[in-house]
Order: structure tokens, then C-alpha cells, then sequence
């Protein structure tokens, strides 16, 4: 049975990134995604399985926040959120945990298995 | 598929009005009656005419039926009405579904309006979470239009002058404008100065919020001979373009629906960039007045730069824009000012109009460039 419960398939991408695995959504038709959706955009199909992704990616382009639109922020500014094209080739919102002003177009990074309290997909620049 | 170009210049609008900008603190119905009493002043007829309510819905709350709440405070019993949702491209697709609408006899008068107070109510909308990535930080509009920002840059390597040059135009033309609620002109220095606020974006690179409300009224131009109309503008051409809501699921950054939407538009009125004699471009930020100009045919993807130098954009340049200040100056209005404007500069009535304004360009746009709309509207 396709799982369509969109709050269970978070559920399983969010324990994935605990065992530090990023999970894709890849459906019967070759659509590739990350989640949550439960129908792919492509095909309308719901016969899709996991597929990790290899963790390697590239900065497609990035912000660093100067101001903090939410209390919790406040203390971390300034800090970016980076938009990074997986190697599988879906995009993905994150951050860089790196400084600022290393960050630049094109650059290599890599995802770090993140904090049991914040499962959170991250990435670092490659070394 | 072919847009039906006998539309072309059957249409008008006959009226426009709109309420002072800034801090207001009054609900939107209210803005709302007082921008619908303006712009009827303005097409010399009655508020008994207008069959159809078209709204665009508000940011700061979200209410069910809001549509027909507007109409009921407005006291009128239209056959066609509504409040739509896209963001800030939706005042010219409402104008688009009037014509339509009243093409095929279903109404004759329609009232497209919106109200909006962001400052006296709510403002959560535009800095807000944006969507599940909140624990990263990923807060506000202006993220959005800032990594669009930041992936232009990375293509094309647009300079930060080209961004100040947008700024430096509707702060210079808002400045004139005596209804506009930022009226500081800004020096190039300045611009450059300024600090960021989610880099690339600095703070003049953004536009205001604003409370307000606008309305236009849309009839066939033979109705408005028939109402003896004094000032009736006609609109030439619109079009439309939409892409995905998430920035990662689009295949380019760079690419807006705008160049979808205008193409559509003038083939509708048979124009092309070089007929245009003066354009309101929506300026939300400053990203997107160089993106639309690029993807409406001005110049080549990627050049917007050499332009947009040397004051081609203001007024005298070779193609003057937001010639009130638009969304940077005269109201954060997410785009009603813009149509407003354009009906003003082909009327003549304009405070800083343009020399015998032919063809008047108008474009809307709504949420991170996920909607485009564009109207061309000039003498017939």
C-alpha cells in the first residue's frame, strides 16, 4: 500500500536525518524529490519508494540574514540560508554551518548528520 | 493558441480613486468604500451601475467570504464578485476576468479594489516562517527575493549600481509626488551605504508597507460614451504567467513568468518594447524591476545593467519608470498604484507626466515571482 499520510511520510524523512540518511522520494515514473508529498507532481502517481541521497551537492545560491524576523534568531545573526542543488539534481533550502564570507556560487558542500534535537538537513563546504 | 486581439482597446478604465498611504488604523471595508467613492467620483457615475465586485484579497487577515463582505459594506448586490488570491499580480487578472466577464454579458460594470492594512493590523504575512524550513531561519518575503537576488548576481554578475538605479529612480519620482509616504530622494552614496537586511538585499532595496486601499472601475468603452465617461483609459492588452510556489522546485531563478505574461499582453495589443512610452514595473524590491525589464524584451537576459545606467529610468531617460515611486516610494500597495498611475500618464493628469504617452506598460507580480500579470493600456 502507497503511504498518502503526508505527517507519516515527514515522520520518516525526519527519522531519517536523525540516522543521518537525507531521504529522496523517487516514484515509478523517475520523478526525484524531496519531501513531503505524497503524489508526485509529475505523474500524479503514489507509487514511489526512499532512495538516500549521496550527501553531495553544490551552493546554488544563498542569503544572510542581517535582521531577525523571530526572537529565536536573534542571537545567531548573521546567518545564512543557502539553496543547494543535490548531486540527484532536487534543491533543497539549508544551511551552510560555515562562515558567512566562505560561501560562494558553485561551491562544493556536503551533508552533516545533524543534532538529535534538531533533525534539520545541513550541509558544510567540502574541505 | 491565439489571445483574441478584437479585445484591443474595446475595454477602459473609467474610473480610479484610492485612499491616502501609510499608518491609517481603520479596518479594510472602511478603505475599501473609500477607495470605491473615489474612483466613482472620478467616472462621474453612480454607485447603482456596478454589477460585478472583483477583490483582491488582503494579507493581514484571512477571512471566508471576504469578497461579499466588501460588497455588503460597499451596499451593493453584484451578480459576479469575490476576493482572489495570487499574491500581487491579482489586480490586473481581476481587471482581466471583468472584460471577460462583461465581453460575454454576464455583467457591465465591474469594481476590482483592494484594501489592505498591514501597518494598523497584521504584518505576519510578509515576515512570517515561509513554510517547514522556519528552523533554518528561512523568514519574510524578502529571503525569497534575496537568494533570486544573490542566483542573478551569480549568472550574470549584476552590479550593485544596477540595483541603486531602480532605488534612486522612484525615490527621485516618489519625492515629487505629493500623496507618496517616503518623499526622501536617495543619493547613489547613499544606496550604497545602506545596510543589509538579508543580503543582498539592502534596506533601500525594499519596498514600504503600507495600509491603503485602490479601486478601478472596468466597462466597455461604449458604455462609458453611453455614461459620457470624462477621463475613460483604454486598455490595449494583459496577460498572465504563473510558476511553482517553492523557490527549489523551479527550474531557474533568473526566469520570471513575466516574459510569459507580456508576451501574451502585446501580441494582445500589437505593441512591442520599443512602443512602450513609459511603464509602472512592479518594485517590490529592486530584483524585480531589473528581472521584468529583461524578461519583457528591453534588453537581453543578463544586460540589464547598461539599461538601466545613466538615468534611462527616470524621468527624461529613455524609458521612464514608476513615475509616482511606485512600490519603493509611494506606497507598499502590492500594485494598484501602479495601474493607477498608468491610467494617469495616458490621460496627461500625471505629476511628473511624460511627454504624449502613446502606450502605457503596467506589470504586477505576486509572492517570491510565483505569479506575473501585465497590462498595456493607451490610447486605442
Amino acid at each position: 500500500m502507497p503511504e498518502l499520510d503526508l505527517e507519516r511520510i515527514q515522520t520518516a524523512y525526519t527519522a531519517g536525518l536523525q540516522e543521518g540518511r537525507l531521504l529522496l522520494q523517487r516514484c515509478g515514473c523517475g520523478a526525484l524529490w524531496l519531501p513531503p508529498r505524497a503524489a508526485c507532481e509529475r505523474c500524479l502517481g503514489t507509487s514511489w519508494t526512499w532512495q538516500a541521497a549521496g550527501g553531495g551537492g553544490t551552493l546554488y545560491s544563498w542569503v544572510v540574514y542581517h535582521v531577525a524576523f523571530h526572537p529565536d534568531f536573534r542571537d545567531k545573526l548573521p546567518y545564512n540560508v543557502a539553496l543547494v542543488e543535490l548531486d540527484e539534481g532536487p534543491r533543497l533550502l539549508t544551511n551552510i554551518l560555515d562562515d558567512n564570507a566562505l560561501l560562494s556560487a558553485h561551491a562544493r558542500v556536503t551533508f552533516v548528520k545533524p543534532d538529535a534535537a534538531e533533525p534539520l538537513a545541513r550541509f558544510r563546504l567540502e574541505r | 493558441m491565439a489571445v483574441d486581439r478584437s479585445l484591443r482597446g474595446r475595454y477602459v478604465i473609467a474610473g480610479i480613486g484610492a485612499t491616502a498611504f501609510g499608518t491609517l488604523g481603520c479596518d479594510t471595508l472602511t478603505l475599501h468604500a473609500q477607495a470605491c467613492a473615489s474612483a466613482l467620483a472620478d467616472a462621474n457615475i453612480g454607485k447603482d451601475l456596478i454589477d460585478a465586485v472583483f477583490v483582491k484579497a488582503p494579507t493581514s487577515s484571512k477571512q471566508f467570504m471576504y469578497g461579499q463582505r466588501v460588497a455588503e459594506a460597499l451596499g451593493i448586490t453584484p451578480s459576479w464578485g469575490g476576493a482572489w488570491d495570487q499574491g500581487g499580480a491579482a489586480n490586473i487578472t481581476l481587471i482581466a476576468f471583468a472584460i471577460m466577464a462583461i465581453e460575454h454579458g454576464h455583467c457591465e460594470v465591474a469594481l476590482v479594489t483592494y484594501a489592505d492594512n498591514p501597518r494598523s493590523g497584521s504584518r505576519a504575512f510578509y515576515e512570517g516562517a515561509r513554510g517547514p524550513e522556519a528552523g533554518l531561519g528561512w523568514f519574510a518575503a524578502m529571503g525569497g527575493y534575496a537568494m533570486v537576488q544573490r542566483r542573478h548576481m551569480i549568472e550574470y554578475g549584476t552590479p550593485r549600481e544596477a540595483f541603486a538605479a531602480v532605488a534612486l529612480a522612484a525615490r527621485r519620482h516618489g519625492a515629487a509626488n505629493p500623496h507618496a509616504q517616503l518623499r526622501k530622494p536617495l543619493t547613489l552614496d547613499a544606496y550604497l551605504a545602506s545596510p543589509p537586511l538579508v543580503d543582498p538585499i539592502h534596506r533601500d532595496d525594499a519596498c514600504l508597507l503600507s495600509d491603503g486601499a485602490g479601486a478601478v472601475l472596468v466597462m466597455s468603452a461604449e458604455r462609458a460614451r453611453q455614461l459620457r465617461v470624462p477621463n475613460a483609459v483604454p486598455i490595449l492588452g494583459f496577460g498572465e504567467g504563473q510558476t511553482t510556489h517553492d523557490l527549489t522546485r523551479r527550474p531557474s531563478l533568473t526566469t520570471t513568468e513575466a516574459a510569459r505574461s507580456a508576451r501574451t499582453a502585446f501580441e494582445m495589443a500589437g505593441v512591442s518594447p520599443g512602443d512602450i512610452d513609459v511603464a509602472q514595473l512592479y518594485d517590490c524590491f529592486t530584483i524585480t524591476v531589473l528581472m521584468t525589464l529583461e524578461d519583457y524584451g528591453f534588453c537581453a537576459k543578463g544586460k540589464v545593467a547598461e539599461l538601466v545606467a545613466d538615468g534611462a529610468i527616470e524621468l527624461g531617460g529613455k524609458l521612464p519608470i514608476n513615475t509616482s515611486g511606485g512600490l519603493l516610494s509611494e506606497t507598499g500597495m502590492p500594485g494598484m498604484q501602479l495601474i493607477h498611475e498608468g491610467v494617469r500618464q495616458v490621460r496627461g493628469t500625471a505629476t511628473l507626466q511624460v511627454p504624449s504617452v502613446d502606450v502605457c506598460l503596467v506589470s504586477n507580480q505576486g509572492g517570491v515571482m510565483h505569479t506575473h500579470s501585465t497590462l498595456i493600456l493607451g490610447s486605442a
